[in-house]
């Protein structure tokens, strides 16, 4: 069941991780950290628009837009938080552009299945998790505005 | 082989000053035969960032925590894991990290626990290192591996348990959480994960001295009159009177317990690594709620 939901972006960056000894799964993590996206222009004079992510254990803020059904997550966190980095950037590079419906159908599991629980451990997974959720709830939210 | 310890004037008033050096003292000695340099962190990639030169990386979570129960590795474990690091049993180890050391000091305690002699705090840890500008790489070192001897943890000094804590009550108890997790308007420290507390407060007569604060700005540990005025002032320890430290899982803890032991002198601290995610969810222990230390309660 799970499987069938998972958008192909996001079943990319599970397997490609899967393939990798443990070892090497953090130094794939780290790669997604050094290319967390910028924010666009637009965005830069704006942190008021952003939420904390309070479940993360170090400054980590999201913001969604939708666009003609589409949608944009964009993030921010610290240099000195590479580990929470990385999470941000898995999700907005495998969410950024898939239509509504699709992120909506992610499952809200998905931070435990990319094999970090060991290398990371769990308890650090669920700020990504955090992440997926307040993702979700923010979709919902502009859908219904 | 042990090497020398930093004579540095600000380290003089400790109790134990030989528990701490300077970002001086270790730059200058980086390289020497005896001394390895452990980086532990909170942020389990923060090493791969860049470390001290020569530094290897052991992790709480993934190093030092069993992987099924909640519990340390054991002997063999911790033996393969320094003796895989290349880490002697007479090798002075400096443990330095993120947060004012507060993972570091959790790998020390941990340390201590296997009767690791020398190992030691770099005053101020990795981010006054780094804004020093001092030496940082990203390459790994791939040291030897060494015969680190199966050496049986001891926890019955520094660690306490459950029934400890309850046969411990009526002597002093520190719960180093922040206000608002001790008063019990939360169960998780400001901007951090739930970690499935069932119950807020803290244990009865618990004095709050949140463990940020033996840190000065910089993140070294404050001069002993400060700490003094903390410690045996404010929440009233008495020398000679057994200490019980505690906070969510025992990792805050562990850094005051690195105060009271190693700076102030205190002999005979045990931290509490259960702590409040345990006994918060425990049945039919007391509990009390709002800013107050409250009663040590009668025996059930």
């Amino acid at each position: 069941m799970t499987e069938s939901t998972l958008p192909a972006s996001l079943a990319e960056i599970r397997d490609d991780f899967l393939a990798l000894e443990q070892r090497d799964r953090l130094e794939m993590l780290l790669e997604f950290s050094n290319e967390l996206p910028e924010l666009p222009a637009r965005y830069q004079e704006h942190p008021d628009l952003f939420e904390r992510v309070v479940e993360c254990q170090s400054p980590v803020f999201i913001f969604v837009e939708v666009t003609d059904g589409v949608v944009h997550l964009f993030a921010t966190a610290p240099k000195e938080s590479p580990t929470t980095r990385g999470f941000a950037s898995i999700l907005v590079q495998g969410i950024d552009g898939l239509p509504v419906d699709e992120v909506l159908g992610i499952p809200d599991d998905f931070p435990n299945t990319i094999g970090l629980t060991e290398a990371v451990s769990p308890l650090r997974i669920r700020g990504m998790t955090a992440m997926l959720g307040r993702t979700k709830r923010q979709i919902r939210e502009r859908l219904a505005a | 082989m042990t090497v020398e310890t930093d004579p540095a004037e600000k380290f003089a008033g400790y109790a134990h000053p030989e528990r701490l050096v300077s970002g001086d003292w270790l730059e200058a000695h980086l390289g020497e035969p005896g001394l390895v340099v452990v980086e532990s962190d909170e942020d389990v990639l923060l090493y791969e960032t860049g470390h001290i030169p020569g530094s290897v990386k052991i992790d709480w979570h993934t190093d030092l925590n069993d992987p099924v129960e909640r519990d340390y590795v054991d002997g063999a474990g911790f033996a393969a894991l320094l003796g895989g690091k290349g880490i002697s049993r007479d090798d002075t180890v400096v443990i330095y990290g993120d947060k004012n050391n507060w993972w570091a000091a959790y790998a020390l305690w941990v340390f201590t626990l296997f009767g690791h002699e020398d190992v030691r705090l770099l005053d101020g840890g990795r981010d006054k290192w780094i804004a020093e500008g001092r030496p940082i790489t990203t390459d790994r070192p791939a040291p030897a591996p060494v015969d680190y001897p199966v050496v049986e943890r001891r926890d019955e000094e520094i660690r306490a348990f459950k029934d400890d804590v309850l046969a411990h009550l009526g002597h002093p108890l520190i719960d180093v959480r922040s206000p608002e997790e001790y008063s019990g308007e939360r169960t998780t420290a400001p901007a951090y994960p739930e970690e499935g507390a069932l119950r807020a407060g803290h244990i009865p007569s618990a004095a709050n001295v949140p463990w940020a604060r033996a840190a000065a700005e910089d993140g070294t540990f404050k001069p002993v009159v400060e700490l003094d005025a903390i410690y045996r002032g404010e929440a009233g320890l008495v020398d000679g009177e057994p200490v019980i430290a505690y906070c969510r899982i025992g990792e805050r803890s562990s850094h005051t317990w690195f105060v009271l032991t190693h700076l102030l002198g205190f002999e005979n601290v045990r931290n509490y690594d259960g702590s409040w995610t345990e006994w918060g969810s425990t049945v039919r222990v007391p509990i009390v709620r709002g800013a107050e230390r409250g009663e040590v309660p009668a025996a059930r």
